[in-house]
């Protein structure tokens, strides 16, 4: 067992952890941030995207230890100061982009790593950067929108219902 | 102008907030205090005699409690079958033992053969490794026309063959459909696959055990659509725990398409262990472990015959399918190809003649039982592909045959056992063909063949039997449970209501929805309304959430409750208006007696229930809150039309599908925005059916598709925007909502016509190409064209 100490969600924190504890088990299990989801062992789904250092990583593919010192923010960092919805999460809400709701906090961190990267992305690069978070509920249709919207972007080009 | 509050209006959901910032309470969320972790080791062979498991190496492993295997459950239940099958000859289905852990034999890879119990995960799986199994490997039977062969390996040596029953439906109409075909001026034939999928809900199985000495309570957390069920048997006919104490809940579910109904072993092992142990045990679901425990869907074989005239007119109709059921009977397995299929063979259409037969095979694969449309995705797809390559035949427009056929007058009684209470297929057909642009096709070709793709496009009609269901007519069928549905409306003494669901929401919006009808019926806001579901301690018994069932059955009972509340309410506001009950009116959340300008608020009258000061004790009894329990009379009958444009790449056999219009008759609307969130899903779930998915075993029976690396889950990137509209309402007659279900139709209307639309596409590129079996992936096409 290592001691592992990191900033998630902006307060200092540390743990025991074993070799091969992943960063997805230390949120879950260790801090008992259980907004992190696994939804498969091979780094497919993307249900458990957390930003690492600003960056989205899937958190299956990490070591705790790799994290050692990093600024780690979860789903759970994402509301705004005063408790509400922030921009993109608010757009998931109003677009109905989720269901059952188990791949929303790998979806909204993957959107907001888009996001910051491109403000404005087409609905094809919303998509194509999706790539990596599935999500069995939606079809993907409102997620896509509720993405463009957060963005400012008109919703008008995805498919009128 | 959409209305912004009660009935019809898109309210946003309120459950979202939890789930987008990460405060879902999901099964896998909760750790009991003391839990111990449970690891199954599970075959990693199809077929083999059980000759000895040496668990003492592994036994001595640190953190190591108890290594439990199938010699711990002589004498413990096996899982049940939920639905009994009557063969053609009159007898039943041939029902094999399914014990919760392996006995004897394995019967397919993931088979659980032991499970040990550790004070961490990782010890239980590391002791795992150290379990010594001797199997003695035996010939596996993965295709089912092997699997009936003479002489084939048989999955359960106790049984007379892998045949579990042979069903014809209806019997009494075989011969007139033979001699119906056999005179027929065309007949149509066609033998096709639908493929065996894997239902793929993103949240794993979780079970956690949990027992309470003091008071002998078991309690069971588990991911189900239908925490009661589960209770019901479990308690019942595996583990001999009556209900009072055994307690099951299904908290926040992450997604269910139907793989979440079923009973399975995990969940009455740690139910069974926990008890053993006392202390909680929990199991999570590996991805890979889910590919190969998780129940399975379709996977039939099937040859249909369309018989028609000279003018098209469909005469008989035929269908010969071979169903997996897999290695054992999941609980409503036998259902699916049977009852769930055979009865929507007629689909939209008027065809007087029809027979379909099904024989149910045992592999040594996965069991396979309902996934999201359970038996009409199967039948939609038969029919609906022969009558487009009948249509290529006999050189009639594609939407010219079909509304040829149309049923138009109801109530319609098919030939295969059930009435179509409601309908208006043409006016679905014509939506669908104006918001896919469909007259605009030949420009659109046009821009494809600049691009050097190929264009086509697919039509088909679906209809499905939803809102299951009427409880007599099933128990006549050989199911072997009720399928009403159960409310309790409680109100609170300051007007709030609060209704606890025998539904259960894993991706629906009922806590949204439900509310929204109680909002309509009172004249309150929606915010008054808390809905309580998923736990049998403080929910009536209930059915559960599947086959579109949540709103026509479920939320019919909550009305019938409501219903009596609001009756017993005007009871009282009649006493305080010191009126006559039927003289008191309920509306905007007043009572008022007619004619006059008397009113007393809602929460007046709530409040009267409770500190019955001035109340009539003498005629009605405090209190607000009323149970109602409904059971359909019959099924509701969605339908629509939907429509896929493709492009084909002849290069490469790339299908792309560039839009999918869906036109669907829910019969009224509660929610629309998350209606059509119901058909993305399905749609979604439809198209990947019908290009990406596939379960595929080798010769061995070894799983080959059992990772995301493997199986082609649909992606963003591989998917279009969706059109699509629900405004053709021809509501239910028969329930009080005259809503008609929407889960499942996406799933059960789409695969044809990507099909349908593949094949046109290739038609036009000069191919004489008239089918290939799903998913068509570019392979698949490729080989079709040039091979």
């Amino acid at each position: 067992m290592t001691n592992v100490s990191m900033t998630v969600n902006g307060k200092s924190v540390s743990g025991e952890v074993e070799g091969r504890t992943l960063l997805v088990e230390f949120l879950r299990e260790g801090l008992g941030l259980t907004g992190t989801h696994v939804g498969c062992d091979t780094s497919q789904c993307g249900a458990c995207v957390v930003h690492v250092d600003g960056k989205a990583v899937k958190a299956c593919t990490m070591f705790a230890a790799e994290a050692e010192g990093a600024e780690v923010k979860t789903i759970e960092g994402m509301a705004i100061a005063d408790g509400s919805l922030g921009t993109i999460q608010q757009a998931f809400q109003d677009y109905h982009g989720l269901q059952c709701g188990f791949c929303t906090p790998g979806m909204v961190m993957s959107a907001a790593a888009l996001l910051a990267d491109n403000p404005r992305p087409s609905e094809a690069e919303v998509r194509s950067y999706l790539e990596g978070n599935l999500c069995r509920c939606t079809g993907y249709h409102n997620i896509v929108k509720a993405i463009m919207a957060a963005s400012g972007q008109s919703v008008e080009p995805v498919a009128a219902e | 102008m959409p209305k912004d509050s009660g009935i019809g209006a898109s309210t946003k959901r309120r459950e979202d907030v939890r789930f987008l910032t990460g405060r879902g309470r999901y099964t896998d969320d909760i750790n009991l205090r003391g839990q111990a972790y449970v690891h199954f080791l599970r075959s990693d062979v199809a077929h083999g005699t059980l000759k000895g498991v040496d668990t003492s190496a592994a036994e001595a492993m640190p953190g190591v409690i108890r290594i439990f295997t199938g010699a711990d459950f002589e004498g413990v239940g096996g899982l049940p079958c939920g639905w009994q099958i009557t063969d053609r000859q009159g007898n039943p289905m041939q029902e094999p033992p399914h014990p919760v852990l392996a006995q004897g034999k394995v019967r397919h890879v993931g088979d659980p053969i032991a499970a040990v119990v550790a004070d961490s995960f990782e010890e239980a799986r590391d002791a795992a490794e150290a379990i010594e199994v001797d199997i003695e490997e035996l010939p596996a039977v993965v295709d089912m026309k092997a699997a009936l062969a003479d002489g084939a390996p048989k999955v359960h040596d106790d049984l007379s063959s892998n045949l579990c029953y042979d069903w014809g439906f209806v019997e009494d109409n075989r011969q007139a459909v033979d001699d119906a075909i056999k005179g027929a001026h065309h007949v149509t034939t066609l033998e096709l696959v639908n493929q065996r999928l894997a239902p793929n809900a993103m949240e794993p199985r979780v079970a956690i055990g949990d027992y309470a000495g003091h008071n002998d309570e078991s309690t069971l957390y588990t991911t189900s659509q239908n925490p009661h069920v589960i209770r019901l048997l479990m308690g019942a006919f595996v583990l001999g725990i009556p209900e009072h104490k055994l307690r099951v809940i299904a908290p926040d579910v992450g997604g269910g398409f139907g793989s979440k109904i079923f009973h399975y072993a995990e969940e009455a092992f740690c139910t069974f262990a926990a008890k053993q142990l006392k202390r909680p045990v929990k199991w999570t679901s590996t991805r890979t472990e889910a590919f190969m425990s998780d129940a399975q869907g379709r996977d039939h074989v099937t040859k249909v015959e369309l018989a028609l005239d000279a003018e098209g007119n469909f005469l008989a109709y035929r269908t010969d399918t071979l169903a997996n059921m897999g290695a054992y009977l999941s609980t409503f397995s036998t259902s699916v190809p049977t009852w769930l299929h055979g009865t929507l063979a007629a689909g939209n259409y008027k065809t007087p003649l029809i027979y379909v037969n099904v024989k149910a095979v045992f592999t040594n694969t996965v069991p396979v039982d309902a996934y999201r449309g359970a038996g009409r995705p199967e039948a939609t797809y038969q029919l609906e592909r022969v009558i487009d390559k009948a249509a290529r035949e006999m050189g009639i427009d594609p939407v010219e045959l079909r509304r040829r056929n149309f049923i138009t007058e109801f109530p319609y009684a098919t030939p295969v056992a059930v009435e179509y209470d409601t309908g208006d297929y043409a006016a679905t057909l014509d939506k669908a063909l104006e918001i896919a642009d469909w007259d605009s096709f030949d420009k659109r070709a046009e821009e494809s063949a600049k691009k050097g793709l190929w264009r086509g496009r697919g039509i088909n009609t679906y209809i499905e039997a939803c809102g299951i269901a009427p409880s007599a007519l099933v128990g006549q069928l050989g199911a072997r449970a009720g399928l009403y549905e159960s409310a309790t409306v409680r109100v609170n003494a300051t007007g709030g209501l609060v209704v606890m669901t025998g539904s259960h929401s894993h991706g629906q919006g009922h806590e949204t929805a439900f509310p929204q009808v109680i909002a309509e019926m009172i004249g309150i806001d929606a915010n008054m309304v808390e809905i309580v579901h998923g736990d049998t301690a403080n929910t009536p018994m209930g059915m559960g959430t599947y086959g579109s069932r949540s709103i026509a059955v479920g939320g019919s009972a909550m009305v019938r409750a409501t219903e009596k509340i609001i009756a017993k309410a005007k009871k009282i506001a009649a006493h305080l208006m010191e009126a006559s009950d039927a003289d008191i009116e309920l509306k905007d959340g007043a009572f008022t007696v007619a004619g006059t300008d008397k009113s007393v608020a809602w929460g007046d009258v709530t409040l009267a229930a409770y500190v019955p000061h001035n109340y009539p004790l003498e005629d009605i009894e405090p209190g607000l809150e009323e149970t109602a329990f409904y059971d359909p009379s019959n099924f509701t009958y969605p339908a629509g039309a939907y429509i896929c444009e493709v492009e084909v790449d002849p290069e490469t056999g790339k299908v792309t599908v560039d839009r999918f219009a869906a036109a669907d008759d829910f019969g009224n609307v509660i929610n629309p925005m998350i209606v059509e969130g119901q058909v993305h899903g399905g749609l979604a779930q439809g198209l990947g059916q019908a290009l990406l998915e596939n379960c595929v075993y080798d010769e061995n029976g070894q799983l080959l598709s059992a990772t995301y690396m493997d199986y082609a889950m649909p992606r963003a990137d591989d998917l279009p925007s969706y059109r699509v509209d629900h405004s053709c309402q021809t509501p239910c007659t028969h329930n009080p909502l005259g809503v008609k279900g929407c889960g499942e139709a996406g799933a059960i209307g789409s695969p044809p016509a990507v099909v349908n639309a593949v094949v046109d596409a290739l038609q036009r590129g000069g191919k004489d190409i008239t089918h290939i079996d799903m998913p068509l992936s570019p392979g698949r096409v490729w080989a079709a064209m040039n091979v």
